[in-house]
């Protein structure tokens, strides 16, 4: 594996997620514009799926708001590289940047000065994880500020776990039309203050169609809250509710609920 | 239902909460630094470089490519207005009545001069599809999505969120998500 490989990989990455939606990401799009009653929802829920398929269709991205460049990657302990892996998936961004093309949306915090290629200090932001193997998986989240906005942490005590299930629906109901719903909801249990941010991040990565139980519930809460899509009334507020949990400290219980907006957009290679 | 710009107000008087409307003429976008400058310029007395007074205001910060040397839309949806809900209430006092496009409402007085209308949030590529060219921009200097970009569209399809008299889609939402949420804390 060369340094060039990892470049091509992360453009073609960035391209695919900025255009096309996965396929379980469509399905719970299209179940919720079948299941929907309001009227207005089902207008807002229509142009969603057409959108989709407009921007496959053209191979333009789906959203104008092409995201910050979020990159996980996990490294097979096995693997030997000869160079930064880091600076491959950087090249990658500033070239995506250039060929998808990628709005240029990182700037520095406080002057807000834009340096037109997605580059700066901590961005592309890479989260790096050592597994078994020998393979270089990435995966890359393009994420969009709207639902970045809305995301919330809560140091909780450490037996207030009952509590979990109010904390998301008060981040919801503050959030209203604003992350553009209908919305996922990464929700990260445990770890530390950073940490559990981080878990609710990696949670939306997971199959949006795939919820266990206690997901569910806190899905079907939020649902009875009634903001629907774009924040105008309906049934669909969230179409899943994806938690990951770490262990963390005997004397907390952080939670961190990170807001994506229905374009949940991600897509994963492999190389060896 | 149609709408053109330059607007007007009888053209505005129109409408109503849950119309669709179909935008056709020049829409300028803005955002968070085009606001403020905007209310700088407008403080000082100074021109803008582009019409606001019966414009159709965009929440847009486009993804826009340069091709043989002519800007093109490649994705347009709207951004959050909240953000800019108190850069509109004072730029308000400078216009006559314009139509106001974003995504998620605004929580502020129009005092009788704007319609908020929306347009499905994340559909870019959707919206590219209304744009014809991008006739003129200004204040290249704050960045790609932050320049004020004056849009030529034929038949953006909106949907009206707030309207002239006050009705607003998104209050009326918010009430019942209150009744909801106690209903649901209880619960908890």
């Amino acid at each position: 594996m060369e340094y060039e490989d990892v470049v091509r990989t992360v453009i073609e990455l960035f391209r695919k997620a900025e255009i096309e939606l996965s396929e379980d990401v469509v399905r719970a799009l299209r179940f919720a514009y079948e299941n929907e009653e309001n009227e207005i929802a089902r207008i807002n829920l229509k142009n969603i799926l057409e959108n989709v398929e407009y921007a496959k269709l053209k191979g333009i991205p789906i959203c104008q708001d092409t995201g910050l460049p979020i990159v996980f990657v996990e490294i097979g302990r096995e693997l030997c590289l000869d160079f930064d892996i880091k600076s491959a998936i950087t090249e990658g961004v500033r070239r995506a940047t250039r060929e998808v093309p990628l709005r240029p949306n990182a700037v520095h915090p406080l002057t807000r000065e834009n340096p037109g290629d997605n580059v700066g200090k901590g961005m592309p932001y890479v989260i790096i994880d050592v597994v078994e193997g020998d393979r270089l998986k990435i995966a890359v989240m393009p994420k969009g500020a709207g639902s970045e906005n809305c995301s919330a942490l809560k140091m909780m005590l450490p037996h207030d776990s009952k509590k979990i299930k109010r904390f998301v629906l008060d981040v919801v109901r503050s959030a209203m039309g604003k992350p553009c719903p209908p919305i996922f909801i990464g929700l990260g249990i445990g770890s530390t203050f950073d940490g559990c941010a981080k878990l609710a991040k990696k949670a939306l990565l997971r199959d949006v169609t795939q919820m266990n139980e206690f997901e569910m519930d806190i899905l079907d809460a939020v649902n009875g809250l009634g903001i629907g899509p774009m924040g105008m009334g309906g049934k669909f507020t969230a179409l899943a509710v994806l938690s990951e949990i770490g262990y963390c400290h005997t004397a907390s219980l952080p939670v961190a609920v990170n807001v994506q907006c229905w374009a949940n957009r991600r897509a994963f290679a492999v190389l060896r | 239902m149609e709408l053109r710009s330059p607007v007007k107000r009888e053209d505005l008087e129109k409408l109503s909460v849950g119309d669709v409307v179909y935008v056709s003429g020049y829409v300028i976008t803005a955002r968070d630094s085009a606001h403020r400058r905007m209310l700088e310029y407008l403080k000082e007395g100074k021109d803008l470089p582009f019409e606001i007074k019966n414009a159709v205001i965009y929440h847009c910060g486009p993804l826009v490519e340069r091709r043989n040397g002519e800007w093109v839309v490649i994705s347009a949806g709207p951004t959050t207005s909240a953000r800019l809900n108190e850069p509109t209430e004072e730029l308000l006092n400078y216009v006559d009545a314009v139509a106001i496009i974003g995504k998620g409402g605004m929580e502020i007085d129009f005092k009788g001069k704007a319609v908020y209308l929306s347009y499905t949030g994340g559909c870019g590529a959707l919206a590219s599809k209304s744009i014809k060219k991008v006739k003129e921009v200004h204040w290249l200097d704050l960045g790609m999505p932050e320049a004020v970009w004056v849009l030529e569209v034929e038949r953006l399809p909106c949907i009206v969120a707030i309207d002239l008299r006050g009705n607003n889609v998104y209050e009326e939402v918010r009430r019942r998500v209150e009744e909801n949420y106690k209903r649901l804390v209880e619960k908890v």
